[in-house]
């Protein structure tokens, strides 16, 4: 029984210190970041490999959620014979909630996963200590170009999906079912307010620094969890638990925003 | 040339994502940049209930403004809605402006019927004549208690 309690104790005790630990970790990185030397090509390396390279997987991802929100609208629509809502549904689904949300969980895991790894592995094989025996702040060097392009790209990825989304959802209702153009396009343009386009910019902004935030800081302070003793293993296993833990809170921080404002 | 492939590339992505955000805020967002001349006029309501900021103003069935600002009145309990106008529109000073529901369940707007005063109305002044929202609910009761007596 009292193993019970302590062990809860001990998990509840780890989890409240890695978080604390990610915050110390932004805050440190934000403020050698403001500090010169600039340097601007990692943050392009950067951009090209998290953003750029994510583009195809995007485009294809948001062509299918647009179709398939098309498809679904129209069926519930249908029943109540109001099929001229289909753009305004899918446009303000999209844009509010499915467009930031399923770009942020593609970004995890075709970037988020590789970043924690990279970094994870760079740990265990003493590479961030020799790059501070260097005098190379490894926040500088390693984590800050990576935050940046995250909070860069992610938004950018999330403006590309909603766009194919919306024409998917405009191949659906449109081209297949024969929905008026001018009732899709317009229902979309009444009904999507500038203040829905600035909520999906801003969820945007907060899942990139998330999502790149908790993938590095995984992999940069693996050796002060368990999983830092067991090598590759080790390493295996932060990046799961930084994939499943940023994608979490990617989905309640949704909700959080979603409730906030 | 591996270097300038990445940058090539990431700047295509840039120039997309930009693209398309500015599509969305421009588009369908319905972001201008330089504010559409026009001038604002003020009316009271009774009632405005689910009339929104941002709510089409139609005159004859054509869109001529959007409703900027909703304030609540203390003392007369009532609505002081401003209306932005497009420009080259008049607005006569005995116009009426009334909340209409476009269709059964739709979208609350106003729609502004031209009276036949010679003198326009300019920034800044009232529209006298109002009609407040129709509610189905109340017109429902009133028939109901008035059938009772």
């Amino acid at each position: 029984m009292q193993r019970a309690i302590e062990s809860l104790g001990a998990n509840v005790i780890a989890s409240l210190e890695r978080t604390g630990r990610t915050f110390n970790l932004m805050l440190l990185v934000l403020w050698e970041l403001v500090q010169p030397p600039y340097r601007f090509y990692p943050i392009v390396r950067q951009m090209y490999f998290i953003g750029a390279r994510s583009m195809v997987l995007i485009v294809a991802s948001g062509v299918t959620v647009g179709m398939v929100m098309g498809l679904q609208f129209y069926n519930i629509l249908e029943r109540f014979g109001s099929v001229d809502l289909l753009g305004s549904g899918v446009a303000l689904s999209v844009i509010l909630e499915l467009g930031p949300v399923m770009t942020a969980l593609m970004v995890v895991g075709r970037a988020g996963s590789s970043i924690t790894a990279e970094i994870g592995i760079m740990r265990i094989t003493e590479q961030i200590d020799a790059l501070e025996c260097m005098a190379v702040s490894p926040h500088k060097f390693l984590i800050g170009p990576k935050l940046i392009a995250g909070v860069l790209s992610v938004p950018l990825l999330t403006a590309l999906f909603d766009f194919v989304a919306l024409f998917g959802g405009y191949f659906v209702g449109v081209v297949m079912f024969g929905i008026g153009e001018g009732s899709y396009m317009n229902g979309m343009i009444d009904n999507v307010e500038w203040s829905d386009v600035r909520l999906g910019l801003v969820k945007s902004v907060i899942f990139g620094l998330l999502v790149t935030l908790i993938c590095c800081s995984r992999g940069f302070y693996m050796h002060l969890t368990k999983a830092g003793s067991e090598g590759a293993e080790g390493v295996s296993s932060a990046t799961t638990d930084a994939v499943v833990l940023s994608s979490i809170s990617v989905l309640f921080s949704d909700f959080l925003i979603g409730a906030l404002f | 040339m591996k270097k300038l492939n990445i940058q090539l590339i990431t700047g295509i992505f840039v120039m997309l994502g930009v693209a398309a955000f500015t599509y969305q805020a421009v588009t369908i967002g319905g972001v201008s940049f330089t504010a559409q001349p026009g001038y604002t006029l003020m009316a009271r309501f009774d009632s405005i209930s689910g009339l929104r900021e941002g709510a089409i103003i139609e005159a004859a069935g054509v869109r001529v403004g959007t409703v900027s600002a909703i304030t609540f009145d203390p003392d007369n309990y009532q609505a002081i809605v401003s209306l932005r106008i497009n420009e080259g529109v008049p607005v006569s000073e005995d116009a009426t402006a009334s909340v209409r529901t476009q269709g059964i369940i739709g979208e609350k707007y106003i729609k502004l019927s031209q009276g036949g005063f010679p003198d326009m109305l300019g920034d800044g002044m009232e529209i006298s004549a109002t009609e407040s929202a129709i509610s189905l609910e109340e017109l429902v009761g009133q028939y109901i208690f008035s059938s009772k007596e």
